[in-house]
């Protein structure tokens, strides 16, 4: 039986995080057919359809699945499934939202965020925050997985040619309404696919002081993130937290400018290639996982740094 | 209306757990269980639709071993105004609570189910949505403000790019996100009074739910450990080892 991969996207663009869940599916192996659930969607179904390795691309064109309302999308997704063996998404907030929905319509479990496939019922998965991580194997007749991004490299964008195929929405749910949208917009790359991410802590002592690492950021062409404490605080919007309860990032370069270094920050971003972090406080525990440690007053060496970049 | 609190033991947020020698699990003797962070947030979020009026009862339910009277006498110390252990020594997956949430839901008809968005253990962040499903009600997932209008409830939920703004049809789930609130800590007197609050405890077999899993955990082993790093002197060292040596910009 073939894979059914559920596409990110915000109508207009595939996200990456698409093809990543893709190269997941790959490893189990199998058919690959994409689902895109949207609506005025077909630019993504375009895209999904040039995934190296994706033989067919499902389209549910419908008002009622424009914001991917988990009511609406999920008794879509579920009435597929039965056709399939697997059923991956992406463990965004998306994913996050809907997939549960779906395993519960199914009646069966789902498997969170796996970082690893062992075989096609067995994957790997990070629980307490990342420090362990559990084999688990499934005997479900159908396996619903979200999928950690990045733990999976990216499947080629290009050199597919599935086919496409329209379906019939289900319609509205009625239960819920979708109202309005803050979006953050910003010029500098997106967090979880950036290749060098600065992220800031409660170090930074305001919101105008992220002036800072902006400012690093547009040097490098960075992302920045931010840690919990920060964004409580104020000093960042919510969609900038890294970490166990936040986003999860693994560029080739990150660096931490004013951040202790908690577990639940370190699970946000402790598979980085490179890090790097900037404190003032030597015993800081995020030194401990840091590859280059500056022990300075952030305020004095980010200027500098972003004067030698 | 009548308010539904789902709180989880679990270990506490401060413990570095360590994995058990045998790979059968993480070792959690001797080890500081708490309520689960998220399960304070939606706890202190019932209590304030209380305090407002708006809540006219808070049940809290918790499924675990005997232990969990614990969190749960937390959760009335807190505000809660009585509570139902689902007593269980398994260690069950999210599908299973949800299937106990919902024989409790069927049987207390509240209007609104506040959960936390995940469990710091498992990390699974599925039991609300799963909840919904199995009841067919609207969900609110990854909360951060909530306002009720009539009979709908509008939530603000924190999403990848930002933040939506729903409105969701009563009864309804809900599940936190950090900023929701700030938790109160209980008083000592409020922890005195709770002794004498309603705690009720059944079994899954008392409900009828079948909790049998098709997840089996064959391992659970430790994450790779990162080669400690150095230390540099300056900026102009820092800048010349992420050029020449780890060649990343
Ligand atoms: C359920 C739950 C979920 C959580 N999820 C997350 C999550 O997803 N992400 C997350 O980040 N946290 C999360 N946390 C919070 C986490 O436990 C920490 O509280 C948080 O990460 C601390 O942020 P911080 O390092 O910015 O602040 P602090 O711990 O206060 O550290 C600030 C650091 O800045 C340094 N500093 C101060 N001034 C300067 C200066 N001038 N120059 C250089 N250094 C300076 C200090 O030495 C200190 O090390 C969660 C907590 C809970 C309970
Ligand atoms: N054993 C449990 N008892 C009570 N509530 C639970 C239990 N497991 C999960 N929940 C609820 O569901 C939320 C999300 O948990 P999870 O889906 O396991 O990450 C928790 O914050 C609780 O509110």
């Amino acid at each position: 039986m073939a894979i059914l991969v559920i596409a990110e996207h915000d109508n207009a663009v595939l996200a990456a995080a698409t093809l990543n869940t893709v190269a997941a599916a790959q490893q189990i192996g199998g058919d690959l057919h994409v689902l895109v659930a949207g609506s005025g969607c077909s630019a993504v179904a375009e895209s999904a359809a040039k995934i190296a390795g994706v033989a067919k691309v499902l389209v549910a064109d419908d008002a009622a699945y424009a914001h991917l309302l988990a009511e609406n999308v999920a008794p879509l997704i579920a009435g597929l499934a039965k056709g399939y063996s697997h059923v991956l998404a992406p463990a965004s907030t998306n994913g996050k939202n809907y997939l549960p929905r779906v395993a519960a319509l199914l009646d069966v479990e789902q498997i969170s965020e796996i970082v690893a496939v062992e075989s096609a019922d067995t994957f790997k998965r990070p629980i307490y925050a990342g420090n362990a991580i559990a084999t688990v194997q499934s005997s479900a007749p159908i396996k619903v997985i979200s999928v950690r991004a990045t733990a999976f490299d990216a499947a080629a964008g290009e050199g597919g040619s599935a086919s496409i195929e329209a379906l019939a929405g289900a319609g509205e749910a009625g239960t819920s309404s979708f109202v309005g949208e803050e979006l953050a917009k910003s010029d500098r790359p997106e967090l979880t696919s950036a290749r060098v991410v600065i992220s800031g802590g409660r170090g930074l002592q305001s919101g105008e002081n992220f002036g800072l690492l902006y400012a690093l950021a547009d040097k490098l062409g960075a992302a920045v993130g931010a840690s919990r404490a920060a964004v409580d605080a104020g000093f960042a919007p919510n969609d900038m937290q890294v970490g166990q309860t936040g986003k999860i990032v693994a560029p080739d370069l990150y660096i931490a400018v004013g951040i202790s270094g908690a577990i639940q920050h370190l699970a946000g971003m402790k598979d980085s290639k490179v890090i790097v972090a900037i404190n003032k406080d030597a015993e800081a525990p995020i030194f401990q996982v840091a590859d280059y440690g500056l022990v300075a007053d952030l305020f004095e060496v980010v200027p500098e740094l972003e004067k030698q970049l | 209306m009548k308010v539904l609190v789902a709180v989880k033991r679990v270990v506490d947020y401060n413990v570095k757990v360590r994995v058990k020698a045998d790979g059968s699990g993480v070792d959690l003797a001797n080890v500081k269980m708490s309520m689960n962070p998220f399960c304070e947030i939606a706890v202190e979020e019932a209590v304030r639709l209380k305090e407002r009026g708006i809540a006219t009862e808070i049940v809290a339910v918790s499924v675990g071993p005997a232990q969990a009277q614990e969190q749960l006498r937390t959760a009335l110390a807190l505000g809660a105004d009585r509570a139902l252990l689902i007593e269980t020594d398994e260690e069950l997956g999210s599908l299973a609570v949800a299937k106990l949430l919902k024989a409790v839901v069927d049987k207390e008809q509240p209007q609104l189910v506040i959960t936390g968005k995940q469990a710091i253990d498992s990390d699974n962040n599925q039991t609300g949505q799963m909840l919904a499903a199995l009841t067919g009600y609207a969900q609110g997932t990854f909360a951060s403000k909530l306002e009720l209008s009539g009979d709908k409830l509008k939530v603000v939920r924190e999403i990848d790019g930002g933040l939506q703004t729903l409105e969701l049809a009563l009864p309804a789930i809900v599940t936190t996100d950090l900023r929701l609130n700030e938790p109160r800590y209980a008083s000592l007197p409020n922890i005195m009074k709770a002794k004498k609050k309603p705690l009720e405890t059944v079994t899954p077999a008392d409900l009828g739910v079948s909790v049998a899993s098709t997840l089996k955990t064959l391992k659970v082993e430790a994450p790779a450990e990162r080669q400690a790093g150095i230390k540099v002197g300056s900026v102009a060292e820092l800048v010349e080892k992420l050029k020449n040596e780890a060649k990343v910009i």
